[in-house]
């Protein structure tokens, strides 16, 4: 275990410095200047700005330099807000992400388990035929539709009951998170779902559930410990991914919603090539992604003690 | 194991849920006091804003939505009153002179700590801000003051800086040359005090958060939780305090999405609301009534005049102006009310000798016709020696209306001239570097004002400005923007700005297209909002909410 562990942070330390490398020299290859303004400044000012940034170096000189302070965890000063550390921006706004995302997961893997094995258990019954329609709406609507019709919805519902049932945006409370959350865990669990009944469909078949039968168990203890815990495995496998997926996507509904999350900072600063925030942030994100793979490979012996890790 | 649970749980769990769902109805009304985007009681108002204000580091910021916040928390020598006019700031009185001006700071005006800002804060700031070592980008806002730019270009120390406090209550400036717009200047965000112990005791971080800047405006800055919530309260230390109507600026929402910013709207949670074409439609049908603003701005097409470029030829630039028609443009194309044509570089917005300087020398029109621009394609054909015109590459932005746009002029001079462009379409920094390279042969742009005068447009054309992205180069053009920089005679100062007017028109180095506009909403009970070219807008400061029978 401990060897599987070993060879398995080696790996991701070698992905996460293959990460950072690509974004750094694809980043650099990019047209475009990120000291550029609408006006124009005289020499002196942009050898001075320059050299803030350390964009006086050779990029080789620079991409070293990077490294060293990624190394110590100091991704620098950021572009368009030239007072703010990359790592206050990530400390600050990555917990908004994560929260979001995290009750954005538990609602769509609750959902995901409920709908796939209600799906599976009544196949091709009516509770079947809508769950499947249902999920190819989910999964084919993009985010910004079903935020904006969400929001149409809160606004709708406010004016119906005549006071303010949800806020139409912003961020402090519950009340706030929760049709965020649903809009950005939808996607999700329509996929988990359509996972789920066919992992359930699969298992229907196994030999221990008749033996379980067999020796008289309750039909509720069968469905839910041998049924549907032998049927959750594809599920958790996609969990790892999902999370990444589920924390790092909600741009879109960060700024329909206004939640002060990191994914506009990403995606703002991409639009804007703020170097330090591209780096710090894909960097923070790829690190995020394989640490929840990793997790999901140790939750794998957990549920199923066939896979044990390290063979 | 969950699902298990639930099972087990579920009759006590549905009496839990359900005493939750009765204490959360029983929240609820507290939560539609919250929601208000005017209260008359408290004269708090909500509002959102587009990004959160990216640098408040007055020397060195740059965008708009800083410049809203900062006029708001900081106070220039000079202000602007409610119905736009200069007025006195921290300066109660001034001399302005041909050499330079003199300034007597009011003994009352003080800094968010009690302290007074004295001549010396100015001074500290002004020379911060033209250190090349700060780097600021907006550092040529203060090039009319003495040695102002060979101290940021390196050439000489930041004490050689043409100002200087006499005691602490008055302010001496030199200036670089006659400088007849400087007072407009000294209302702009560069030249706003900063107090070097406070700024110094920073460091790094000044201006970073709430606590971490010093304030001498009508409001401080009470809470700014990042890229989430901003909050204004008034300014106990402002002498002026007396005359600030509003207590709370309250800023819980950050978002560029237009439809969402029209549902908060709508909901009552904020008491102004941009609006785009889309939204517009909405608010129309919804009964709302739309407010209109000339932003002051002027967008046009520029032709890039370089060495090897096929739009260094005149007759085809003149083709080109013959068959666009702005009028055209904003009432098809743009389809936003507000945004008006223009045939001038220079917005209707612009000040004269004493009325508008458009009023006072209306902008030449060209002529227009599609007889017209064939004919003057065809002479361009000729000069260049061409069969056919090789394809024009147009560089363009990537937002809805920059697409818009770019399609129509693509669409028109296809089918009128048989032209061929390209359209070349780029994110802000791309653009930006492409035209300061010169790789364009037209180029949609838009230029904001920074001062009021015709100069802040008129200096565009010269031959030895930056901003110059096509690098027109007229020597008769020169000499007018010399005289309009140099002469103390307001008259023949306009005289020469018209010059100007003529010769874009007549040489066509730019295309003007409209004057841009703002369409937005404003809750009925919120008064006294001043919508500014300068000093950032909108202007809150005399803002005030009324009762809700008034």
């Amino acid at each position: 275990m401990t060897g599987f562990l070993l060879r398995r942070l080696l790996s991701s330390l070698i992905t996460i410095w293959f990460i950072a490398t690509a974004t750094f020299f694809v980043m650099h290859a990019v047209p475009g200047d990120p000291l550029s303004n609408e006006k124009a400044v005289n020499p002196e000012i942009r050898r001075h700005l320059e050299a803030r940034y350390g964009l006086d170096q050779p990029v080789l000189t620079q991409y070293g330099i990077f490294l060293r302070n990624m190394a110590t965890g100091d991704f620098g000063i950021s572009f368009t807000q030239q007072n703010r550390r990359v790592n206050d921006i990530i400390r600050e706004h990555f917990p908004v992400s994560a929260l979001l995302g995290v009750v954005a997961l538990v609602i769509a893997t609750l959902g995901a388990l409920l709908f796939g094995a209600l799906s599976a258990q009544f196949r091709d019954r009516w509770p079947d035929r809508t769950i499947m329609l249902s999920v190819i709406f989910a999964i084919s609507v993009p985010s910004f539709v079903l935020a904006a019709l969400a929001q149409w919805g809160i606004l709708s519902l406010n004016k119906a009951a005549g006071f303010t049932v949800l806020p139409v945006a912003g961020w402090g409370s519950w009340r706030h998170l929760i049709v965020p959350a649903v809009v950005l865990g939808l996607g999700t669990m329509a996929y988990m779902t359509r996972l789920m009944r066919s992992s359930m469909l699969e298992v229907a078949q196994a030999d221990y559930l008749r033996t379980a039968r067999a020796k008289g168990l309750g039909s509720l203890r069968i469905f839910v410990f041998h049924h549907m815990r032998n049927a959750l495995l594809p599920v958790v496998t996609v969990l790892g991914p999902a999370i990444a997926a589920v924390t790092t996507g909600g741009f879109v509904v960060e700024l329909i919603f206004s939640i002060p999350g990191l994914g506009r900072y990403f995606v703002q600063a991409v639009q804007q090539l703020d170097y330090t925030v591209i780096m710090g942030t894909t960097v923070f994100y790829g690190a995020f992604l394989v640490l929840m793979v990793m997790l999901v490979d140790i939750l794998y012996g957990l549920i199923d003690p066939r896979i044990r890790v390290g063979k | 194991m969950l699902a298990c649970a639930d099972v087990y749980l579920a009759e006590p769990m549905s009496d839990l849920l359900a005493a939750l769902f009765r204490l959360s109805l029983l929240l609820l009304p507290l939560a539609v006091l919250a929601d208000g985007a005017v209260d008359h009681e408290r004269q708090r108002i909500r509002l959102t804003l587009s990004s959160e204000p990216p640098n408040l580091n007055s020397t060195v910021t740059t965008d708009q939505i800083s410049s809203f916040v900062l006029s708001h928390v900081m106070e220039g020598l000079l202000t602007y009153d409610a119905s736009n006019e200069l007025s006195p700031g921290v300066a109660e009185r001034w001399e302005l002179r041909q050499d330079g001006a003199t300034f007597w700071l009011r003994r009352n005006a003080r800094w968010s700590d009690g302290k007074p800002v004295t001549a010396h804060d100015f001074v500290f700031a002004w020379r911060t801000a033209v250190d090349p070592k700060t780097a600021s980008q907006y550092a040529s806002a203060l090039y009319p003051v003495r040695n102002a730019e060979r101290i940021n270009r390196g050439e000489l120390p930041v004490t050689a800086l043409g100002v200087e406090a006499r005691g602490d209550f008055r302010l001496e400036v030199t200036f670089e040359r006659p400088t007849p717009y400087f007072l407009g200047l000294t209302a702009f965000f560069t030249y706003y005090p900063i107090r070097q112990d406070f700024y110094e005791s920073r460091g790094e971080r000044y201006a970073a958060d709430a606590d971490d800047l010093l304030y001498n405006g009508p409001f401080v800055l009470q809470r700014w939780v990042h890229g989430a919530h901003l909050r204004l309260r008034r300014n106990g230390h402002y002498w002026g305090r007396d005359h600030v109507g509003l207590y709370e600026i309250d800023i819980p929402y950050i978002t560029t999405d237009t439809t969402a910013i029209f549902n908060l709207y709508q909901a009552g949670s904020i008491a102004l609301a941009p609006l785009e074409t889309e939204t517009l439609r909405d608010a129309v049908r919804l009964g709302f009534t739309p407010k209109l603003f000339l932003t002051g701005s002027i967008y046009y097409l520029q032709f890039n005049l370089r060495e090897g470029r096929i739009t260094t030829n005149r007759n085809l630039r003149k083709a080109i102006q013959a068959i666009l028609d702005p009028a055209v443009l904003v009432n098809k194309v743009v389809g936003l009310p507000g945004n008006l044509p223009s045939d001038s570089i220079f917005p209707t917005t612009v000040k004269g000798v004493e009325l508008p300087f458009r009023t006072e020398y209306p902008a030449p029109r060209p002529e227009r016709g599609l007889g017209l621009a064939r004919h003057y394609l065809e002479l361009a054909r000729q000069e260049l020696g061409l069969e056919r015109i090789p394809p024009l590459v147009m560089l363009v932005g990537d937002g809805p209306r920059a697409n818009k746009e770019a399609e129509y002029f693509q669409q028109l001079f296809a089918r009128g001239l048989g032209l061929d462009v390209r359209l070349d379409r780029q994110t802000a920094k791309q653009r930006l570097d492409k035209m300061s390279r010169g790789d364009f042969d037209i180029v949609a742009a838009g230029w904001g004002p920074d001062y009021d005068d015709p100069m802040t447009f008129g200096d565009l054309f010269a031959s030895w400005n930056e901003n110059n992205r096509g690098r027109y180069r007229n020597p008769e053009y020169d000499r007018w923007v010399e005289i309009a920089a140099t002469s103390p005679d307001p008259e023949q100062r306009m005289r020469a700005f018209a010059e100007m007017q003529r010769l874009l028109m007549e040489d066509v180095p730019v295309l003007p297209l409209y004057e841009s506009g703002n369409v937005y909403l404003q809750h009925p009970q919120l008064r006294g909002v001043v919508r500014a070219i300068f000093g950032g807008d909108p202007n809150l400061r005399y803002a005030y909410v009324a009762g809700e029978d008034e």
